[in-house]
């Protein structure tokens, strides 16, 4: 399936996961937060939150701010 | 310097510093570390990004964090409605476990001020979702008013726009937000150097919230320095009772036992 991480097109297999899509951006394992569409997926529900083709998914992590 | 004369309380927790550094502008993350430890501040903001925008910072950032011992407050910069900031406070607190946030909507990327009717949605919302809010705001004493009654933990008003190095344009606004509120004032923005944050202090503001007059500055460090000195000058000299403004001089030295020479 296709689908958006980042911002950038991606390719995963069908059934992938939230977890699958985190892995394909960063190693980083603490300080992240995922959302799908827009909506936050609480850590413990990645490797049980199927992704669907288009999906939009953004992981983020800490960044220099004021 | 006493550590009990100049702590206060902000959210529930007592913090011995009132200063609040932001991390946004350092060159590096050496040069931010050496800020922290300088500055002598214990709550640090940082922000949300995309964690391949600049790839190994998310973690190195937290480590160093970590190592300094200071308390995390995430930002939501860059956010220009109220729906938006309230999903990246949500975000943060997944990432970095703590429902403080600092909370920006700002108008316009031009001034970067506060839009104050999608900041008081935002702020309602949040203290709702049980977040701790510390809300970037003009200097509008009666949007404070609001802000507080809402039930954010402090306000934090714009001395003048973010990283413009002005100081603190309105006195006089700040002073009346002092008066307006009970919970903890904190200048946020536009500091350019140590005389305008200890002006901040001088008019009654419990704390000092700044980045890029340290991080932008040419020494960092000795600048955090200055600042945490500033801080606690204006504290002090806010509750020593200054004398006041006259048109003409009054002698120190009495007349009294002059010689006639």
């Amino acid at each position: 399936m296709e689908l958006t991480v980042n911002g950038t097109g991606r390719t995963l297999p069908a059934g992938a996961t939230v977890a699958d899509a985190v892995g394909l951006v960063t190693d980083q394992r603490r300080g992240l937060a995922v959302a799908v569409n827009g909506e936050v997926v609480p850590r413990g529900g990645w490797p049980a939150t199927p992704l669907r083709d288009g999906d939009h998914v953004e992981v983020l992590s800490a960044a220099q701010g004021g | 310097m006493s550590h009990e004369g100049s702590a206060f309380e902000l959210g529930g927790v007592t913090f011995g510093s009132r200063l609040i550094l932001g991390t946004g502008g350092a060159a590096s993350l050496h040069a931010l570390e050496q800020a922290i430890r300088a500055s002598g501040t214990e709550l640090v903001t940082l922000a949300l990004r995309r964690v391949d925008t600049a790839p190994g910072m998310g973690g190195g950032l937290l480590d160093l964090l970590d190592r300094c011992g200071v308390r995390l407050l995430p930002n939501t910069a860059g956010c220009y409605t109220a729906g938006e900031a309230v999903k990246v406070a949500h975000l943060a607190r997944e990432a970095f476990g703590t429902d403080w946030v600092k909370l920006e909507v700002i108008g316009d990327e031009r001034t970067l001020l506060p839009d104050g009717v999608e900041l008081l949605r935002a702020a309602e919302t949040l203290v709702a979702d049980g977040f701790t809010v510390l809300p970037y705001t003009s200097d509008d004493p009666i949007l404070a008013r609001r802000l507080a009654d809402v039930g954010c933990a402090a306000v934090m008003p714009a001395g003048a726009p973010i990283g413009s190095g002005l100081g603190v344009n309105n006195p006089h606004h700040i002073r009346l937000i002092r008066q307006s509120v009970d919970v903890p004032v904190i200048l946020d923005a536009g500091i350019g150097t140590a005389s305008d944050a200890a002006l901040a202090m001088e008019l009654g503001c419990d704390a000092v919230l700044l980045a890029s007059a340290v991080t932008r500055a040419a020494d960092p460090v000795a600048m955090a320095s200055a600042m945490r000195y500033a801080v606690e000058a204006g504290r002090l000299a806010a509750g020593a009772g200054r004398i006041p403004r006259r048109f003409h001089a009054l002698a120190s030295t009495p007349d009294e036992g002059r010689p006639a020479l």
